[in-house]
């Protein structure tokens, strides 16, 4: 078989094939083209302001060193004037975060940007390896899950940064898609397919500016950039990725892989139904509403990656935990509620989505939350009511 | 050779082809280390070419030293979500499984499923 030559200089050998478009492209094109399209996302999602200090949440896996060498290098090309920064979270697990810490630090020193390490000891006062001596290994990926949802948000505010970009990709933005669609939460739909989370009001702005690359060209850039990068499964959760709704993502990919960007857009066109939620934009430019922003509390963080990648049977269990966290505060009075289901009873279950969404603050710790008192200190709570008589 | 009586007979009578194979994203830990110099045979039971569908097959069979297989095979064929690059090329654009590998070819498999 001769070999194909790439779709846009026509001269050197195509070694890619486009997953979004079956496009044949060499090596070089493969990588400006990848870059290009990232900049039109930030372009045309005004994602920075020159001048700014960004934060990039850096686990030393593929995602987030692609995102800090693109934004490196985008950077510089177009002049964004950014000041990045790289913000790692050891979770306090010995053993785990030592090699990836050492890969984000050759990358800090290879993108000669600075390196800011938050452990979950100084945030919450607990490191992992604490929770699990505690509770066991069952359910410590909640644990685990819920604190890194906030982590970054709470180390970027200690370090006085006010915008942390993370390394999400189309993937991991379809999966969770397909997972608020399986759990008929459509309320999360919109904080999950939007680019930024947060406002104006928020101290701390999220996002994610590899939103519309896949995986598969997430780790191809990194493979032909030879980029270096940090794989390895979390510890605690050795049945890592069995039976998750990342499966049937890629299974899907591999019968149609345009069906990717189209959950993400699916996504994005039923958040937009959802009232009181705006949406996001872009993906080729279909759309040209403003600079999308939703509420808070992303995707709830998967183990394993500092991603909002959640392994199949640790879904499920924090999914039943966080319900049951929920149904425990609903006992308590929420004023807003009842007036909702005062003023039409009928409606309640309509209503009470958008109920859940009303933007407030974490009673003990000042994050926001959408409960009195927020997930990481609902179970801190419960951890410190633990915690062995010695530490005390 | 003065040690040519010591290589076994069976490999005179069963051609092999010398490749070089790669696991990259995590793969490596089922297969004990990243990089791999192989002689494999140059033509499966039916003595048809080897192909990627055969060396999937023959790594598992040989090579890997986890008994996780599924996080490399599903259903018989390579995982959803490994890449897999023939000489740097994505397979997709070399015929994938039905590839018939050549002497000195680097095949390359990226695991995307771990976490970024
Ligand atoms: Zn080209
Ligand atoms: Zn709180």
């Amino acid at each position: 078989m001769a070999p194909a030559l790439c779709a846009i200089c026509k001269t050197a050998r195509a070694l890619i094939k486009r997953p979004k478009n079956h496009t044949k492209l060499c090596k070089s094109c493969f990588i400006t083209i990848f870059e290009d399209e990232v900049h039109h996302t930030i372009t045309s999602s005004q994602l920075f302001y020159p001048g700014e200090k960004v934060a990039i949440g850096a686990s030393g896996g593929k995602d987030s060193t692609v995102l800090a060498s693109v934004l490196k290098t985008l950077n510089e090309r177009h002049g964004y004037g950014l000041e990045l920064v790289l913000l790692s979270i050891d979770e306090g697990i010995r053993g785990y975060r030592d090699d990836s810490l050492e890969t984000v630090k050759k990358n800090a020193a290879q993108y000669d940007m600075p390196l800011l390490v938050v452990g979950y000891d100084e945030l919450y006062g607990w490191t992992m390896d604490q929770v699990v001596e505690t509770i066991g290994k069952k359910g410590n990926c909640t644990y685990c899950g819920v604190f890194r949802r906030q982590a970054l948000d709470r180390g970027a505010k200690m370090l006085g940064i006010r915008h942390v970009v993370t390394g999400h990709n189309a993937d991991d933005v379809a999966e969770t898609v397909l997972m608020n669609l399986l759990r008929g939460d459509l309320s999360r739909l919109s904080r999950s397919t939007s680019i930024v989370t947060g406002d104006n009001k928020s101290e701390v702005k999220r996002s994610k500016p590899l939103k519309y690359s896949y995986e598969k060209e997430i780790v191809l850039y990194a493979h032909h950039k030879k980029l270096e990068y940090f794989s390895t499964e979390c510890i605690y959760s050795p049945e890592a990725f069995r039976g998750s709704a990342r499966t049937l993502i890629k299974q899907l990919e591999r019968v149609r892989p345009s069906a990717i960007l189209d959950i993400v857009r699916s996504g994005e066109d039923m958040a937009r139904l959802v009232p009181g939620e705006s949406a996001s934009s872009c993906g080729g430019c279909k759309s040209k509403t403003e600079t999308p922003v939703a509420v808070l509390e992303d995707d709830v963080g998967g183990c394993g990656s500092s991603n909002g990648r959640t392994p199949g049977g640790e879904m499920a269990a924090m999914d039943k935990q966080l319900r049951e966290n929920e149904e425990a505060e609903g006992l308590e009075v929420d004023i807003t509620k009842l007036v909702l289901e005062g003023k039409n009873g009928q409606r309640e279950k309509r209503d009470k989505p958008t109920t859940r969404q009303v933007l407030g603050k974490c009673q003990r710790c000042g994050y926001m939350s959408s409960q009195d008192i927020c997930q990481a200190c609902t179970l801190l709570e419960g951890l410190n009511k633990n915690r062995p008589q010695i530490q005390i | 050779m003065a040690d040519s009586t010591e290589v076994p007979i069976r490999e005179s009578e069963t051609p092999t082809i010398s490749i070089a194979v790669d696991f990259y994203g995590g793969l490596h830990t089922l297969f004990g280390k990243g990089q791999h110099k192989l002689a494999i045979p140059a033509a499966d039971k039916s003595g048809n070419p080897a192909t990627i569908g055969f060396l999937v097959t023959h790594l598992c069979e040989t090579k890997m030293n986890d008994p996780r297989t599924e996080l490399f095979v599903l259903d018989g064929h390579i995982r959803p979500g490994i890449l897999v690059l023939i000489n740097e090329a994505d397979w997709e654009l070399e015929g994938e499984e039905a590839y018939e590998i050549q002497s000195g070819d680097n095949i390359v498999f990226v695991s995307t499923l771990h976490g970024g």
